[in-house]
C-alpha cells in the first residue's frame, strides 16, 4: 500500500492527471513545477483518479484543481482545509489534499490551518509559499520578510513574519516537511513521503513568483549558492552542508550552531543527527527556527514526522461503540422516546 | 387531619416560575411542562433566562423564569399575563409584577425578603409590608427554612438543602393544580442516579413540598385544568431545537443520506449540536468545528463527498457563514442552514428572540445569490420544516435556509407522534452513469447532477468561479454569465411550483387580513380566534415559505382591504410584501425580545376594524 487508503491499486501514468484546460500561471512561476511533480508522483500511489480530491482556496496556486484530473473544487479564500475536512470525514475512503498559498492559509486562513493540525484532520496540504501576494498583484504576505517593499508596503513592512514550519510543529501537526520547487526529485520524494502519512501532512514548499517577487529563493536554487545554503535532513544521517560537504550542525544546549569540518576541532561524530521520528519536538523545532537567521542553511526534507489517530479514525470508532453500546439507530423508538402518553 | 379542601375547576391557567439563574427554575418550569403534558393538557411555554450563566445571586438582571399556559382545550401561546407568580426573591418579584394578571396569586419565598436582597432588587421597603402588593392574592412561604426542616438529618451541606428549594416549591404547585408528582420523582432517580444522597433530598423536598399544599391551611382551594381533547395519537412534549435536531435525523433516514452536521456553539442554538451529538448510532457525523466558518465549509465538503450536510447557527454566525452561503450557490451543492434567530445587531439579546434576520436570510450575500428561505411556525412545527428543508435542498440542489427563533427553540408543546411511514420519502439522486455527464447539466427541475468523489469516472472541477452553461469550465463570457445568473434565480423561481399554496383561514376575502410568518403563529392565532369571538370578521394567514412565496400569495393579498403584518423587526415581510406585489400592507412591530402577546395582536385587530380597543 504505497498510500495510506485502502484500495486496489491501479497503474496510470502522469499524463492521466493532466486535464484539458491551458494552465494560466505565468510562464517560469514555480507553480509549474509543483504540478508536474504532483502528476509524476500520483501515480505511485496506485489511487484510481476518483478516489483523489484537490481542494483549494484562493490565490495563483488555488488554481491547482482545475489542472489536475481529479475531483476537485476550487473554493473560496481561506476556507480550504475547512472545506477538505468536511469531505474528508464524510468520506474517509477518499485522498484529499489541500492546495494554498501563503495568504491563504496562513492569513486569512490561518485558524482552520492550526485546527486541522491539531485534530489530526488526515489532509495533504500543499503550501505554495512564495512569500507574496500575486493574484491581487503584489502585496507583502504573512511570510513577506520584515522591511519588505511592496506596493502595500512602500516604505517597507512592518509585519513579523511567521515562519509556516515552526507555526504547524506547534499546532501539532504530525507531518512537517518543506520542499523546494526547483529541486523536482526532492520534491517528488516529499510529497510522496506526505502522501502515504497517516494524519495531517504539511508541506511548505518554497515556490518563486516570477513577476512579484523573483529571486526570493534564488541562494538556495542558483548553483553556485545553493549547497552553502541547503540543509537535506535525511533520518538516521548526521546533518552536514556545503558544497564540499565541509559544515555541520552541531547543538550547543539549546543552541544549533554552524560548525566546519576541515578545521579539526569537529569531525563528523560530533554532528547531531536527525530523526524524523523524534517524540519530542524540540530538534524539529530548532531546525524549524533556521530559516529565520541567515547564518544557518535553510533545512528541507521531513522536520518531523509522527504517529498519532486521526480524526475520521476515532470518528468512525465512536460511531461503531455507541452503535455497540445503543443498538443500530431506530428512528420510530427515538421520536418515540421520552415521556409519551396516549390520547384516546 | 387536614379538612377536605375546595377543588375549582378552570378551563386553563398561566403559571410562570422565577427566581435566581441559580435557583432552578427552567427545570423546575420543564418538569411542570412535562407532567402537564402527560397529564393530558394542551400547554405552551415561553423560558426566559439571562445571558449570564449564573448572574450575581439576587441581582434584577439575574432573574430568570418560566411561564407555561395550560388549558384543557387547544392553545397557542405561553400566555400573556400569567395568574400565578412563583418568586424565589424580591428580584423575582419585582422583575415580574408588571406582567401579571391584577389579581394574580403571588406565591413568594418570604425567607429571601430580607434586608440585603430587598436592596438587591432596589426595594426602598418590604413590598411584602407595604401595600404595593394590593389586589394581588398574595402567599408568604417560607419556602428555604420549610425546605431546611424536611431534610433534615440528611447528609447534605446546608448549601445543597438549600438548591432543593425549587422542588418544594414545585411540589406545592403539582398539588396546587391536582398533578401528580410520580414522573418527576422516576425523573429525579434517573438524573440523580449516581448521587442518591441528592436523589432523595430532591425527591424528600418534593414530597413534602405537595404535602404542605394539602395539609395546612394556606391553601383553601385546590385547581384541575381537565385534559385537552387532542387528536388521537401518542404524544410527547417537544422543544423547537430537539424537533429540529430530530427532524434531520428522519430527513437522513427518509433520504438514505448520511447526516454530517457542522457546527460552532452559539445561543439559542447549541442544543441542535447536542441533540444530534446524542445519535451517533444513526451515522451521524458531528463536528464542532473551530469558528462558524469552518462549521459551514465543513458541511460544503461533506455535501460535496455526498452527505446530507447541515450547519446550525443563529443570526451573528450567519453573518459569518454568508460567504461560504455564497460559494454553496455557486457550485449548486445541496446544504441546510438553520437559523435559530436571536436579538440582534451584533451580539444583541443572545438569550431573546427575534425575527429579525429575515432579510439577511434573503438578501444578505454578495453578487445575485437567492436561495429557498422556509420558516417554521410552531415549537413541532421544526420537526416538519428540517425534513422539507432537506427535501428542496437535495432536489434542487441548493442550499435553503431555515429559520426558527429562540421562542421555538426552547418552547415546547406537545406533539402528537408520527410514525415514520408517514413522513414523506426523500428521493436523492446521486450520479454515477458516465455517459453524457457534464457538471452544469440540468435536470426538469435545473438541478445540476449530484456527482460525488469517489464515482469512477466522473472527475470534474467546480469552484467559485463562474461557470459555463453545461460544461462547467471556468467562463468569464459575458453572456454565459447573465445566463447563468438568471439560471440560477429561475431554478429557486421555479419551487413555488412544488410547495403548498398559502392557506386562508376564515373568510377568503374580506376587509383585514392578518399575515404573519414563523414563530409568531401562535400569538396571531389566538389574536384571531378572540377577535372573532367578538364578532369581528378577520382572517389569517402564515407563510412558511419566505422565498419563493407560494404561489397564489400575489392573489390573496388582493382579496383584503388590509393586510397586517405582525412581526418581531421593524417590518423586513412588510417591506419585501410591497416590493414584491405592490400591496399596502400594515406594519405591527415589537422589538422587546419577547413574542407576541395575543392581546397586543388583537386590539390591533380591533384598532384597524375600528372596534373597541
Ligand atoms: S503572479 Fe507569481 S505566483 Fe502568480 S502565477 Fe504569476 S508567477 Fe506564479
Amino acid at each position: 500500500m504505497a498510500n495510506n487508503i485502502d484500495s486496489n491499486e491501479v497503474k496510470l501514468t502522469a499524463k492521466d492527471f493532466v486535464t484539458d484546460q491551458d494552465v494560466r500561471w505565468c510562464p517560469g512561476c514555480g507553480d509549474y513545477s509543483v504540478l508536474a511533480q504532483t502528476q509524476r508522483v500520483l501515480p505511485d500511489l496506485g489511487l484510481p483518479k476518483e478516489k483523489i480530491v484537490w481542494i483549494s482556496g484562493i490565490g495563483c496556486s488555488s488554481r491547482f484543481p482545475y489542472y489536475m484530473n481529479t475531483y476537485g473544487f476550487h473554493t473560496i479564500h481561506g476556507r480550504a482545509a475547512a472545506i477538505a475536512t468536511g469531505t474528508k470525514l464524510a468520506n474517509p475512503e477518499l485522498s484529499v489534499w489541500v492546495a494554498t498559498g501563503d495568504g491563504d492559509l496562513l492569513s486569512i486562513g490561518g485558524n482552520h490551518f492550526i485546527h486541522t493540525c491539531r485534530k489530526n484532520i488526515d489532509l495533504k496540504i500543499l503550501l505554495f509559499n512564495n512569500r507574496i501576494y500575486g493574484l491581487t498583484k503584489g502585496q507583502y504576505s504573512p511570510t513577506s520578510e520584515k522591511g519588505k517593499v511592496t506596493k502595500s508596503s512602500p516604505y517597507g513592512s512592518i509585519d513579523f513574519p511567521f515562519n509556516p514550519v515552526t507555526l504547524a510543529l506547534g499546532a501539532e501537526a504530525s507531518f512537517v516537511a518543506r520542499a523546494l520547487d526547483r529541486d523536482p526529485k526532492h520534491l517528488q520524494y516529499v510529497i510522496k513521503r506526505a502522501a502515504e502519512h497517516k494524519g495531517t501532512a504539511f508541506v511548505e514548499i518554497y515556490q518563486n513568483c516570477v513577476i512579484f517577487n523573483d529571486g526570493a529563493y534564488s541562494s538556495l536554487s542558483e548553483k553556485d549558492t545553493r549547497d552553502d545554503n541547503v540543509l537535506y535532513l535525511e533520518h538516521g544521517k548526521p546533518m552536514i552542508f556545503g558544497k564540499n560537504k565541509d559544515k555541520g550542525i552541531i547543538v550547543d544546549g539549546t543552541t544549533p550552531k554552524v560548525v566546519s569540518l576541515t578545521e579539526g576541532k569537529y569531525s563528523v561524530n560530533d554532528l547531531l543527527v536527525h530523526n524524523e521520528f523524534d517524540k519530542s519536538v524540540v530538534l524539529a523545532y530548532l531546525l524549524g527556527q533556521m530559516s529565520n537567521h541567515a547564518e544557518f542553511p535553510t533545512p528541507v526534507g521531513i522536520f518531523r514526522q509522527i504517529s498519532k489517530s486521526t480524526y475520521h479514525e476515532d470518528m468512525e470508532k465512536q460511531i461503531q461503540e455507541v452503535k455497540a453500546k445503543r443498538g443500530e439507530g431506530d428512528l420510530e423508538k427515538l421520536l418515540f422516546s421520552g415521556n409519551t402518553w396516549e390520547v384516546k | 387531619m387536614a379538612k377536605k379542601k375546595e377543588v375549582k375547576s378552570l378551563s386553563e391557567v398561566t403559571v410562570r416560575f422565577a427566581g435566581d439563574s441559580g435557583d432552578g427554575m427552567q427545570l423546575t418550569g420543564t418538569q411542570f411542562s412535562d407532567t402537564t403534558a402527560l397529564f393530558g393538557n394542551d400547554l405552551n411555554t415561553l423560558p426566559d433566562y439571562p445571558a449570564e450563566i449564573r448572574a450575581p445571586a439576587g441581582t434584577l438582571y439575574g432573574v430568570s423564569g418560566f411561564q407555561l399556559h395550560f388549558s384543557s382545550s387547544d392553545i397557542y401561546t405561553p400566555g400573556d399575563n400569567p395568574d400565578v407568580l412563583v418568586a424565589m426573591n424580591p428580584a423575582a418579584l419585582k422583575i415580574n409584577l408588571k406582567d401579571l394578571k391584577p389579581s394574580a396569586t403571588i406565591i413568594v419565598n418570604i425567607d429571601s425578603f430580607d434586608a440585603k436582597n430587598l436592596k438587591l432588587a432596589s426595594y426602598a421597603s418590604n413590598p411584602l409590608e407595604d401595600d404595593s402588593l394590593q389586589g394581588f392574592n398574595v402567599i408568604p412561604v417560607p419556602i428555604t427554612s420549610l425546605t431546611a426542616a424536611a431534610l433534615e438529618g440528611s447528609p447534605l451541606s446546608t448549601k445543597e438543602v438549600t438548591r432543593c428549594k425549587n422542588f418544594f416549591a414545585l411540589g406545592m404547585m403539582y398539588w396546587l393544580y391536582g398533578r401528580p408528582i410520580e414522573a418527576t420523582l422516576s425523573w429525579i432517580n434517573q438524573k440523580f442516579s449516581k448521587k442518591p444522597e441528592i436523589a432523595s433530598a430532591n425527591a424528600k423536598a418534593l414530597k413534602s413540598g405537595y404535602f404542605y399544599g394539602e395539609t395546612t391551611e394556606v391553601f383553601a382551594t385546590s385547581y384541575t385544568v381537565e385534559p385537552a381533547p387532542l387528536p388521537k395519537g401518542t404524544y410527547r412534549n417537544i422543544s423547537g431545537n430537539q424537533a429540529t435536531a430530530y427532524g434531520l435525523a428522519a430527513a437522513s433516514v427518509k433520504s438514505g443520506l448520511p447526516l454530517f452536521l457542522g457546527s460552532y456553539p452559539i445561543t439559542p442554538a447549541s442544543d441542535i449540536l447536542h441533540e444530534l451529538s446524542k445519535l451517533k448510532n444513526f451515522g451521524i457525523k458531528t463536528f464542532q468545528a473551530e469558528d462558524e466558518i469552518a462549521g459551514i465549509t465543513s458541511a460544503i465538503g461533506a455535501s460535496y463527498a455526498g452527505s446530507l450536510a447541515v450547519t446550525t447557527t443563529s443570526g451573528p454566525g450567519l453573518a459569518l457563514k454568508t460567504e461560504a452561503v455564497g460559494l454553496a450557490i455557486m457550485t449548486e451543492l445541496p446544504l441546510v442552514i438553520v437559523d435559530v434567530q436571536r436579538g440582534g445587531p451584533s451580539t444583541g439579546l443572545p438569550t431573546k428572540t427575534e425575527q429579525a434576520d429575515l432579510m439577511q436570510a434573503i438578501y444578505g450575500r454578495n453578487g445575485e445569490a437567492p436561495l429557498p428561505v422556509i420558516a417554521a411556525s410552531t415549537p413541532s412545527d421544526c420537526f416538519y420544516m428540517a425534513i422539507e428543508a432537506c427535501r428542496l435542498a437535495t432536489k434542487y440542489m441548493t442550499p435553503v435556509i431555515l429559520l426558527t427563533d429562540g421562542y421555538l427553540a426552547n418552547g415546547s408543546e406537545p406533539w402528537r407522534i408520527p410514525h415514520v411511514e408517514e413522513l414523506q420519502e426523500i428521493k436523492v439522486k446521486q450520479r454515477t452513469e458516465k455517459e453524457g455527464f457534464y457538471p452544469y447539466s440540468r435536470d426538469e427541475n435545473l438541478a445540476r447532477p449530484w456527482a460525488v468523489p469517489g464515482t469512477p469516472g466522473l472527475e470534474h472541477r467546480i469552484g467559485g468561479l463562474e461557470k459555463s452553461h453545461i460544461y462547467g469550465n471556468v467562463s468569464y463570457e459575458h453572456e454565459n454569465h447573465d445566463f447563468m445568473v438568471r439560471m440560477r434565480a429561475q431554478k429557486i423561481k421555479n419551487i413555488e411550483n412544488d410547495i403548498p399554496d398559502l392557506e386562508v383561514r376564515f373568510e377568503q376575502e374580506g376587509d383585514l387580513l392578518v399575515l404573519g410568518w414563523g414563530g409568531t403563529y401562535g400569538a396571531i392565532t389566538e389574536a384571531v380566534l378572540c377577535a372573532r369571538k367578538e364578532g369581528l370578521k378577520v382572517s389569517q394567514a402564515h407563510l412558511k415559505y419566505l422565498n419563493p412565496f407560494p404561489k397564489n400569495t400575489a392573489e390573496v393579498l388582493k382579496k383584503f382591504k388590509t393586510v397586517l403584518v405582525p412581526e418581531i423587526n421593524l417590518g423586513q415581510l412588510s417591506r419585501i410584501l410591497r416590493a414584491e406585489f405592490l400591496v399596502p400592507v400594515v406594519n405591527f412591530n415589537k422589538m422587546k425580545g419577547l413574542p407576541f402577546k395575543a392581546s397586543e395582536i388583537e386590539a390591533e385587530i380591533m384598532n384597524l376594524l375600528g372596534g373597541k380597543q
